[in-house]
C-alpha cells in the first residue's frame, strides 16, 4: 500500500483555516472511482500521511478533492502547498453513505462544521439524481458565519425549489440576517416524512449526539440513522490498530456507520 | 484455530502443501547435526539463550548457546531463572520474547521516498535478510503466529513486509514438559501439544536411558531437513514417553480462565466499575502489550535527512497503553488508564472474535509475568464476572 503521485492542480481557500486541494493523478490516469463519504490519505513528502474525506463530486473521477482544516503538522503543511505541488495517496477506504439504498426515500443531510465536506459527496449524488429520492433537507450549522464552508454553493442550493437548505451559526455580529443556534434546532423545522427517510449526519461527536437525539424524536428509527465517525489513523488498511472502535475498524468497518449498529458504543465514554 | 497455512499459502504460491506424519527419535548426541543441516540450507538459526538473567530469542551459532539445564520460574510481576537438575535443552517455559520480534519487527522501514525534478519517487522495502529457523516454538507461540497472520494476511489487505518474512521462516516447535505459574493455555485450546503450523515439532524426552527428542515431521520443508538427520525409529515406548511429557505440563497449568461466555461478559461490563479498581494499580507502561505475542498495534515515523532530498518511512510498535494512540485533534480518547486497561482486555478476550475469528490471547501468561505491578487478566476476568452487571449495555448485539 504505497502511496501514488498526485499533483495540485487547484485551492481554494475558504476561511482563516479551511481550504480545499483539487489533485490528480500524476500520471495522467483517472483517479480510482469513490463513493461518498469514503476517505483518502494523504502523504506529505518527509511530513506524514493524515486521513482525509472525499468532498468532491462522485461523478467526476478524473480528480479528488479535499477539505482540509489546517490543525497540526500535516495539514498546516498541505495548507501551504501551492498548484503543482505533488502529494501521495492511497485511497479510496472505507464505508459509504447509502445513497443507493436510499432511493425512494426522504434525505436528511446535517452537517456541523467541516463535517460538510464528506457529506457534500452525498448530496451532489442525490442533487444529481434528484428524481430518484423524497422530499431533500440539508442542515448546516457552525460556529460564526465566517466558519461557513462552500458559501456560494450553499447559496445556490439555497435557491433550489426541490430542496431545504438551513443554515445556522452558533454565534454572529449584526450583519448575520441568518439563523443563530446549534443545528439540532433546525430540526423540528425540517420538512421530510420520519417513517420514510435517511439521515446522514456528520460533525463534532456532541453535535451527532444531539442531532440523532432529535431525529430519534421526530420518530426515525435507528437504522436509518448514519453518522461518520473519527479516529486516529495511521494505515488505513486494518493493520495499525489505532482506528479501534469496540470490535469494529473505522478504517475499514466505518467511518460511515448505521447509527443501530454502534448506538452501545456511541454512549460508552472513551472507548 | 486458525489454520496457519492455508493463511501463508493465500498469501503466496511457494508455500509446500502440509505431509503429515512421520516420526523418528533424535539422539542428544546428534543434536548438533539439526545446526548443521539448517545451516547447510542456509538457515539463520533463531532460539533461546540466556542474556543477562533471563531466557531470550536470538540468532544462535551453536546448540551449545541454547539455555542448557536452566528453567524459569515465573509468577506475577516476577521472573526468576533457577538451575534445572538435568541438562535439558527446552526445559523452561517462555521469555520476554516472542517470535513476533522476527515476523514483525518493532521498527523496521516501510518505504524510501527521493525527490525528483518535479515531486517525488517512492521505493518499497523488500526484506533481503536471512531465511529464519525458528528453534523452541511453543505451541501457544503457533497459535499466537496463526492469529498474527490472521491479522496481517487474512484480509482484504496482504502486509508484504510480514509475508515475506513468514513465508520464508522455518518453524521447528517444541512440546511443553513444564508449564509455568503464569500459564493457561489448557484454558484457550492453544497448547502444551503442538497441533498445526509447523515443520518440524519435538518432544525432549530426559530419562535414566538417556537423552533424546522424538520429532514429528510437519511439512515437506520440515521433510527435508528430517531426512537429513541420523534419525533412530521411534516406537510406541517412545511415543508414550512423549505423551507423558506433554500430559505433565499440562497437569502444571499455573492459571486458568474460564472463557464460557466471555465475550459477552466484556461487552456488557464496558461501565463496571471494577474498571477503576485496575486502573488504580495500572501504570499505563505498556509492558503487556510489548511482550503479548499477538499484540499488534504500531505507529508511523517520517524521517528526511538534512539535503531534504530522501525520506523514509517507518513502522514500529505501538500501544494502546499510551496517550497519543488516541490522539485526534482536541485531545486523547481514551484519557483515562481505567479506558486503556478496559481497551486492551476487551480487545484480547472479547472483540478479537469479531475481528478475527479468535480469541487475541493464547495464554502464555507474558502480560502476567512482566507487568511490574504483577496484574494478572485472568484475575481480572474472574473479577469482573464476579461483579458482573448482568444486562447487556453495550457490545455488538444489535448486529448478531
Ligand atoms: C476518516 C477520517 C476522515 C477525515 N476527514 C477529514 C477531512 O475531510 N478534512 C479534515 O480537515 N480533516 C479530516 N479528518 C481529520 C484529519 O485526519 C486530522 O485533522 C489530521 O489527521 C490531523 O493531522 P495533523 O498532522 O495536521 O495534526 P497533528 O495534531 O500534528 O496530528 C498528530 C497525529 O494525530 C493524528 N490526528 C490528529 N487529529 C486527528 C483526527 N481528527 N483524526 C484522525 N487522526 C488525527 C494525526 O494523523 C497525527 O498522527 C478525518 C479523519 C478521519 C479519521
Ligand atoms: S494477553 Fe497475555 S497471556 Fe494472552 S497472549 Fe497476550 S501476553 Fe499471552
Ligand atoms: S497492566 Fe501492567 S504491564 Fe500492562 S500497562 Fe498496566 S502496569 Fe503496565
Amino acid at each position: 500500500m504505497l502511496p501514488r503521485p498526485y499533483r495540485v492542480i487547484r485551492i481554494t481557500r475558504h476561511t482563516h483555516d479551511t481550504f480545499t486541494l483539487e489533485m490528480e493523478p500524476a500520471d495522467g490516469n483517472p483517479a480510482p472511482y469513490f463513493q461518498p463519504g469514503q476517505f483518502n490519505m494523504l502523504y506529505l513528502f518527509g511530513v506524514g500521511e493524515v486521513p482525509i474525506s472525499i468532498s468532491g463530486d462522485p461523478g467526476h473521477t478524473r480528480a479528488y478533492v479535499h477539505t482540509i482544516r489546517a490543525v497540526g503538522t500535516v495539514t498546516e503543511a498541505l495548507c501551504n502547498l501551492k498548484i503543482g505541488a505533488q502529494v501521495g495517496l492511497r485511497g479510496p477506504f472505507g464505508s459509504s453513505w447509502p445513497v443507493k439504498e436510499a432511493e425512494g426515500s426522504d434525505i436528511v443531510i446535517a452537517a456541523g462544521g467541516i463535517g460538510l465536506a464528506p457529506l457534500r459527496p452525498a448530496l451532489y449524488h442525490v442533487l444529481a439524481h434528484r428524481e430518484r429520492y423524497g422530499k431533500v433537507v440539508l442542515l448546516y450549522g457552525t460556529r460564526t458565519p465566517q466558519d461557513l464552508l462552500y458559501r456560494k454553493e450553499l447559496e445556490k442550493w439555497r435557491g433550489l425549489f426541490h430542496t431545504q437548505v438551513e443554515v445556522t451559526v452558533d454565534h454572529a455580529a449584526r450583519d448575520w440576517f441568518g439563523r443563530v443556534g446549534v443545528v439540532t434546532k433546525l430540526i423540528p423545522g425540517a420538512r421530510f416524512d420520519p417513517f420514510h427517510t435517511k439521515a446522514f449526519v456528520c460533525g463534532p461527536e456532541v453535535m451527532m449526539r444531539f442531532t440523532v437525539m432529535e431525529l430519534m424524536g421526530r420518530g426515525v428509527e435507528t437504522e436509518n440513522i448514519f453518522i461518520s465517525m473519527e479516529r486516529n489513523m495511521k494505515c488505513a488498511v486494518g493493520f495499525c490498530g489505532h482506528c479501534q472502535y469496540g470490535p469494529t475498524f473505522i478504517c475499514k468497518d466505518g467511518p460511515v456507520y448505521p447509527y443501530s449498529q454502534i448506538q452501545h458504543l456511541f454512549k460508552t465514554r472513551e472507548l | 484455530m486458525v489454520d496457519t497455512k492455508t493463511l501463508v499459502e493465500k498469501g503466496s504460491k511457494t508455500q509446500e502443501k502440509k505431509t503429515p506424519g512421520a516420526v523418528g527419535l533424535l539422539e542428544r548426541g546428534a543434536f548438533d547435526q539439526l545446526f548443521q543441516v539448517l545451516q547447510a540450507q542456509g538457515y539463520t538459526i533463531v532460539g533461546p539463550t540466556v542474556r543477562e538473567g533471563v531466557i531470550l530469542y536470538d540468532e544462535l551459532e551453536s546448540p551449545d548457546e541454547l539455555p542448557i539445564g536452566w528453567t524459569d520460574e515465573q509468577e506475577a510481576g516476577t521472573y526468576r531463572m533457577q538451575k534445572r537438575e538435568d541438562e535439558a535443552l527446552f526445559g523452561y517455559t517462555v521469555g520476554p520474547h516472542s517470535w513476533k520480534r522476527f515476523l514483525f519487527p518493532p521498527k523496521h522501514r516501510l518505504f524510501r521516498a527521493t525527490r525528483g525534478k518535479d515531486g517525488f519517487d517512492i521505493e518499497e522495502d523488500k526484506y533481503d535478510g536471512p531465511n529464519y529457523a525458528f528453534l523452541g516454538v511453543r505451541a501457544c507461540e503457533l497459535q499466537a503466529m496463526a492469529i498474527q497472520d490472521n491479522v496481517f494476511l487474512g484480509g482484504d489487505h496482504v502486509d508484504p513486509h510480514y509475508r515475506s518474512r513468514r513465508e520464508s521462516a522455518l518453524i521447528i516447535a517444541v512440546n511443553c514438559g513444564k508449564a509455568g505459574q503464569t500459564c493457561f493455555c489448557s484454558s484457550m485450546g492453544s497448547g502444551p501439544k503442538a497441533g498445526t503450523g509447523f515443520d518440524l515439532a519435538l518432544t525432549e524426552l530426559i530419562s535414566k536411558d538417556g537423552h533424546a527428542f522424538l520429532l514429528e515431521v510437519g511439512s515437506k520443508k520440515g521433510n527435508k531437513i528430517f531426512k537429513k538427520l541420523p534419525i533412530e525409529k521411534a516406537g510406541k515406548k517412545e511415543q508414550k514417553a512423549a505423551d507423558a511429557v506433554v500430559a505433565e505440563a499440562e497437569a502444571q497449568m499455573g492459571r486458568q480462565l474460564d472463557t464460557e461466555g466471555l465475550k459477552d461478559l466484556l461487552y456488557r461490563n464496558y461501565q463496571n466499575p471494577h474498571w477503576e479498581e485496575v486502573a488504580e494499580k495500572c501504570l499505563s507502561c505498556a509492558n503487556c502489550t510489548m511482550v503479548c505475542p499477538t499484540c499488534f498495534c504500531s505507529t508511523v515515523e517520517e524521517m528526511t535527512d538534512l539535503s531534504g532530498d530522501h525520506a523514509e518511512r517507518w513502522r514500529r510498535w505501538d500501544s494502546c497503553f499510551t496517550m497519543d494512540f488516541t490522539y485526534i485533534h482536541g485531545g486523547s480518547v481514551r484519557q483515562s488508564t481505567r479506558a486503556r486497561y478496559r481497551q486492551w482486555m476487551t480487545h484480547k478476550l472479547a472483540t478479537w472474535f469479531d475481528q478475527f475469528g479468535t480469541s487475541g490471547c493464547v495464554g502464555c501468561g507474558r502480560c502476567i509475568t512482566w507487568c511490574p505491578v504483577g496484574i494478572d487478566l485472568t484475575e481480572e476476568a474472574r473479577a469482573l464476572r464476579a461483579s458482573d452487571q448482568g444486562e447487556l449495555q453495550t457490545g455488538m448485539q444489535a448486529e448478531a
